[in-house]
């Protein structure tokens, strides 16, 4: 079995060594990913969101939604593992 | 094309990948559980050194501290042999 | 299960790292604007103070968050979060628009003021959910 499971190790590590080769280097500024929406935000978001730091600018004000998003399901987690791992004690009154 | 990349990164990713494979190699969950907090580290420290201090700051605490805790009461609740 | 690994050494370093821990956690709430972190950040590490004071004390200890209270810690935080983004229709703007708030300050200010009191919303659930979690994985019976 484990001499198996190298097969599709080799195979896939292959693979995702030649794809690496086609990533942009790192910072690279004619990325596809750095010429989109990436200048507006480095350029005007200082201004526009009064915050220094642009990550919490950009999660907290251009991208609120997905933070709503994120801290309902962060919630959602939390009340699934209550229900569930937390049943048997919510049975007889609790912990106390 | 070979990407070039900061010899201190290389060192770090090193460090990962044994981390990584140390993981799923030792029998002991514990160990285990270890060796994966020092693999968020490590990953912290990358992703420090790629200027992303904010992904750093998040890996290092949640990564590190609250899944280590968690992965802990989990094997305290269950058995510690991996098999 | 009490879990519980209470020790002199324990007991005394974590009394010496609790106030700091907490003072950290809510300063990289509220200075995330200007330095690394935010809500989520300084959310996990109020919580991992409340789990660190758990572990070392146990339920004796008296910080702990009642599973009932952390989870309407939690929903209070997603709660805050929705008032506020509810807020800017309110006052004629868009959803999550913290420029429309009534904040007699300018636009980016103001602005500023609506994410900090996202922020905040984020880290209350964080914490709840957190120690919820941990909670829950504690106090789970044994039989089953």
């Amino acid at each position: 079995m484990f001499r198996l499971s190298l097969v599709p190790l080799v195979v896939l590590g292959a693979l995702l060594m030649t794809a690496a080769g086609g990533l942009p280097p790192v910072g690279d500024p004619e990325s596809p990913a750095a010429t989109h929406v990436s200048p507006r935000y480095i350029s005007r978001g200082p201004e526009e969101t009064g915050a220094t730091n642009l990550v919490t600018g950009v999660l907290a004000d251009y991208r609120s939604y997905d933070t709503l998003g994120e801290t309902a399901v962060i919630c959602a987690a939390g009340l699934a593992c209550w229900l569930i791992l937390g049943a048997r004690w919510r049975e007889d009154g609790g912990a106390q | 094309m070979i990407p070039t990349l900061d010899p201190l990164a290389v060192v770090f990713l090193t460090l990962m990948i044994i981390c990584a494979i140390s993981v799923l190699a030792v029998r002991d969950l514990l160990t285990s559980v270890t060796i994966f907090g020092t693999f968020s580290f490590f990953s912290a420290t990358y992703f420090a050194i790629l200027g992303a201090v904010d992904v750093a700051f998040t890996e290092a605490a949640v990564g590190a501290a609250i899944t280590a805790v968690f992965f802990v009461t989990a094997i305290f609740r269950t058995d510690r042999g991996a098999d | 299960m009490k879990l519980a690994f209470g020790s002199p050494a324990l007991d005394a370093a974590s009394r010496l790292m609790t106030p700091f821990m907490l003072m950290f956690g809510a300063y990289v709430v509220v200075h995330g604007h200007d330095s690394p972190g935010g809500g989520f950040q300084g959310g996990v590490i109020i919580a991992a103070c409340i789990i660190l004071v758990r572990l070392v004390r146990g339920r004796a200890g008296g910080w702990m968050l009642a599973p009932e209270r952390a989870l309407a810690f939690a929903c209070a935080g997603l709660g805050i979060f929705i008032g506020v983004g509810l807020l800017g229709p309110i006052f004629g703007g868009n959803f999550l628009d913290y420029s429309a708030l009534p904040l007699l300050l300018e636009a980016p200010k103001a602005r500023a003021a609506g994410s900090m009191a996202i922020e905040i919303g984020v880290a209350v659930t964080v914490t709840g959910v957190l120690s919820l979690i941990f909670d829950a994985l504690v106090e789970a019976r044994d039989d089953g």
